[in-house]
């Protein structure tokens, strides 16, 4: 009976997750009606609580520990009070968005409850607090509009705390990433990759003449530059990115881009003989095999786990995910695909794409040159971090030790992911009420459909 | 328009995205396809343990189909590994517990992993029954690896064909051997070391080192031929004996072979004249064709094998420069190596790497991987192997091995006795060689343990395997 239930459940997880991550897409159809989409979200809303309760039923039987009953209890309350709140409070906001937060929540409980209760129960309960506190950001990004005026201490603020941590930080796995104040272990770099995208779209709002762009770089530079000091590689190949990409975007000008990339590789290349840590990472990702008791361990034993696992995964608790060093955090994609299997893994890049697409929808719509840079970096922060710990994880690019967003352990990456996804609902909210003031060509052409749609259901009766 | 004007940069940084998120779950579904196999493959998997409480261990066949490792599971759920034909496979088949050895080790993965159709594994699994495991079908033939068990018969040694073309090994057999049915009861006197029998477990085919003999006769030859352009032209008067700087080389038994030429020298396996020619060589240029041909080097093996060495340098002595060229002094080779070398000339050069596994299939017989011979690279040029081939036939026609003239089939090689102690007389009996009918081809390698001259003890044996094969 016990080994029904567990292998049914891993192929309802599998197709359940498949269909999710298909009605992400399919949503945008021109032919959909606002009626279709909403019973699509709907749909979505249900998969997802299906996967939560199939995924805790299975680690109920496994785990046999019946705090987990509770747990779950738990988790349902917050996710229903994430989707009901959402609906009331913000009636405008891209349901998409809530949908995807709150599956990639499901998908980090369900790992890490597999993975340590613990540490389960401690990412939920920041989770509650973080939700509880970024559930009023739209509402300010809606009503506070002097946020584009604050450059300086976004910039200065964000180099602030760049520096205390290459100062003071606590070295964890080769680099310097957090603080500890009153127990409680914070990563500056996750909060100050949010002020370092609002410094440099309010920077590149005010102008983009080459004094100007100058400084910008400047400061960006500064940014890149304490991170390297404290070998924080991957937050350090972040901020680049995403310093390059908005302004690109900001300036029109491809040279530029270009031109920072080209530096960019410049310096990779000098870090790479400057710095130990910069060549261990590169030689475990040429050979690992070589190194395979060394430096290749963590990646060797990511590839067994999801080489193993193969396209419907070994099931929860069927695999062996705790033999990669700090599974929960920067591994937790092996884990997943592991015992959750490839094609779970598959659909989850897909889920993450949805996102993505979906930040930058936002940009592409925002009027305002300063919150469509906001949308357009945030997006960028959220998509390159996905590429990096995915494509670090198997191996497809040199592992930089960055979480996946929102579904890896680590309570500033989760609290900091949730602000990023507020503030993208806060412009999706002020986008709707731009469009309703001022463009009217459009208000037209949704009458038009509306007196279309009027017709055909008459039709119908 | 002049929105998506405003918009261009935006669609090209979403493209670009787009794109290298593509690349990625590309990469993702390559690496699940095509590289996982090999990476899980690996004995560092430690998942791999994982799988036999689900699994019931696959068959290991040979290729024509004879089950020769299954696992038993009686009413009770106990399991039993079983092998049908006993010792005759013991080393290459290997065993699957107390570590694993052989095939059991190469194809693990594949016998605890089951291609069954999903539906029936989905099936078993709900009934909490173990799903039967791959089976994994050798490229050893039956009657060639039974032949050549019996042939060696009480000798201690070895023996190893494979197929020329391909690289496929046909028989490996090794002796002292063990019964791998009672591996459990006999596994704690085996590796004792203070029993006499404790190299029982050693697979004397691959991992055994012994002196070539006069097998290396070969090397000496083609490096002679590489530094004389008109080798053919060489002539030496054999007495019997050589004597250079107080070191004296004596012809097997005491023989007399008069005039030889180079063909000649290597049909008699005069080693007088060996002794001659080696004195003539440059050892630093020996030494690299010898390298060439994987002494000192690693070979393309998957099973644990040692090392050939050869050690001949600037240094060495008269007398180290002509007990090598006659294949005594330092050099040392397995057989494994020996066949591969004879596999190469055999095959106009071309070395196949030597393999093991044909294929898996899922337990009732549906194809699931299927291994493709794999091309090492050429050993030496076409027209190398055509004179050695030349030589090599001589030796069956006008020389040591003439028990192989005259069959259905055409059959080439060398015959060598290896001197492994200070005991005038005692040497291995040694015979490495090919025989082709047709298409049909066999290079092999036999190693008979103090038994005496090759043409005596390992010709025969070889004889016994050509005919098995061809007829």
């Amino acid at each position: 009976m016990v080994n029904i239930i567990v292998e049914a459940s891993k192929y309802l997880i599998i197709i359940f997750f498949a269909v999710y991550a298909y009605l992400c897409f399919s949503v945008f159809s021109n032919r959909k009606t606002d009626e279709d989409k909403a019973a699509i979200f709907s749909g979505q809303n249900r998969l997802m609580f299906f996967i939560h309760f199939i995924a805790n039923v299975d680690i109920l039987i496994k785990s046999e520990n019946k705090e987990i009953i509770i747990f779950y209890a738990y988790q349902v309350i917050l996710l229903a009070s994430i989707l009901i709140l959402y609906r009331f409070l913000y009636p405008k906001a891209s349901r998409l968005v809530v949908n995807n937060m709150c599956m990639l929540l499901v998908i980090s409980f369900i790992m890490l409850s597999r993975l340590s209760l613990d540490k389960a129960q401690k990412q939920f309960f920041i989770a509650v607090i973080s939700m509880i506190i970024t559930l009023f950001i739209p509402f300010f990004i809606h009503k506070i509009k002097y946020l584009k005026k604050l450059t300086w201490i976004y910039g200065i603020g964000g180099i602030f705390l760049l520096a205390a941590i290459a100062v003071a930080g606590r070295v964890s796995y080769g680099a310097k990433l957090s603080f500890s104040i009153g127990g409680i272990s914070i990563q500056p770099s996750e909060f100050v990759k949010i002020m370092f995208v609002f410094f440099v779209s309010s920077m590149l709002c005010q102008s983009t003449e080459l004094r100007h762009l100058i400084k910008t770089t400047i400061m960006a530079a500064l940014h890149v530059l304490f991170l390297v000091i404290s070998k924080d590689l991957g937050g350090a190949l972040i901020f680049f990115i995403v310093y390059l990409v908005m302004l690109y975007v900001a300036t029109k000008r491809p040279l530029y881009a270009l031109g920072g990339l080209v530096s960019g590789s410049f310096a990779a290349v000098i870090a790479y003989f400057l710095f130990r840590h910069v060549r261990v990472r590169v030689l475990a990702w040429k050979d690992p095999w070589a190194v395979m008791k060394g430096e290749g361990y963590q990646i060797t034993q990511s590839l067994f786990a999801i080489g193993t696992g193969g396209w419907f995964g070994l099931g929860l608790y069927q695999g062996l995910p705790k033999k990669i060093p700090v599974v929960e955090q920067d591994f937790i994609f092996s884990a997943i695909s592991e015992e959750l299997g490839g094609i779970f893994a598959l659909c989850l890049i897909l889920v993450c794409i949805s996102c993505f697409i979906m930040f930058l929808n936002i940009a592409l719509q925002m009027k305002e040159q300063f919150y469509k840079l906001i949308a357009l970096g945030l997006g960028t922060v959220y998509g390159f971090q996905v590429f990096l710990t995915i494509g670090g994880v198997t191996k497809f690019i040199p592992s930089t030790g960055v979480t996946l967003p929102l579904v890896s352990y680590g309570g500033s990456s989760l609290f900091s992911t949730l602000i990023i996804f507020a503030i993208i609902q806060g412009l999706y909210i002020l986008r709707q009420d731009e469009g309703e003031n001022n463009d009217r060509s459009k208000k037209e052409k949704r009458k038009v459909k509306r007196t279309k749609r009027k017709d055909e259901k008459v039709r119908k009766e | 328009m002049k929105k998506s004007e405003r918009n261009k940069e935006l669609a090209v940084i979403t493209y670009i995205f787009l794109g290298i998120f593509m690349l990625l779950m590309g990469y993702f579904v390559y690496f699940n396809v095509f590289v996982s196999e090999e990476v899980i493959n690996s004995p560092y998997n430690a998942r791999q343990d994982v799988f036999e409480d689900r699994i019931v261990r696959g068959d290991i066949l040979t290729n024509d189909g004879t089950v020769v490792a299954k696992t038993e599971v009686s009413s009770d759920g106990n399991q039993t590994r079983v092998y049908p034909y006993g010792n005759v496979f013991a080393h290459v088949i290997g065993y699957a517990s107390k570590g694993k050895s052989g095939i059991e080790s190469l194809g693990n993965f594949s016998l605890l992993r089951s291609h069954a159709f999903f539906l029936e594994k989905m099936y078993n699994e709900f009934k909490k029954e173990k799903n039967k495991g791959d089976s994994v079908v050798s490229t050893l033939l039956l009657d060639v690896q039974q032949t050549a068990y019996d042939a060696l018969g009480d000798l201690n040694g070895a023996v190893i064909a494979i197929e020329p073309s391909t690289g496929k090994i046909l028989a490996m057999v090794s002796k002292p051997d063990f019964n791998p049915n009672e591996i459990d009861n006999i596994w704690d006197s085996l590796v004792s070391s203070e029993d006499s029998t404790s190299t029982v477990l050693l697979n004397r085919a691959t991992q055994g080192l012994y002196p070539p003999g006069s097998t290396f006769k070969i090397l000496t030859t083609l490096e002679f031929l590489r530094e004389n352009k008109n080798a053919s032209d060489y002539t030496f008067d054999c007495q019997g004996s050589l004597t250079k700087d107080g070191v004296t080389i004596n012809c097997y038994k005491g023989s007399v072979h008069g005039s030889v030429d180079l063909i000649t020298s290597f049909a008699k396996s005069c080693n007088t004249s060996y002794a001659n020619i080696g004195l003539t060589l440059n050892n630093t240029k020996f030494k690299g064709l010898c390298e060439s041909l994987l002494f000192n080097q690693k070979l393309p093996f998957e099973l644990p094998y040692k090392k050939s060495s050869f050690v001949l340098s600037k240094k060495s002595d008269t007398s180290e420069i002509m007990q090598t060229a006659i294949g005594q002094g330092k050099t040392q080779v397995t057989p494994l190596h020996m066949a591969m070398i004879t596999s190469a000339i055999a095959n106009d050069g071309e070395l196949m790497v030597p393999y093991l596994i044909d294929s898996t299939q899922n337990y009732s017989g549906v194809s699931v991987k299927k291994n493709k011979p794999v091309s090492y690279g050429k050993l030496l040029t076409e027209k190398e192997a055509g004179i050695i081939q030349e030589y090599m036939e001589n030796v069956v026609t006008n020389g040591t091995a003439k028990t192989l003239a005259g069959q259905s089939y055409q059959a080439a090689g060398k015959t060598g006795s290896a001197e492994f102690s200070n005991v005038k007389g005692e040497s291995h009996s040694w015979f490495v060689g090919y025989a082709n009918k047709g298409e049909k081809e066999i290079a092999l390698a036999v190693i008979a343990e103090g038994a005496g001259a090759g043409s005596e003890y390992a010709v025969p044996i070889a004889k016994k395997i050509f005919d098995s094969y061809f007829n």
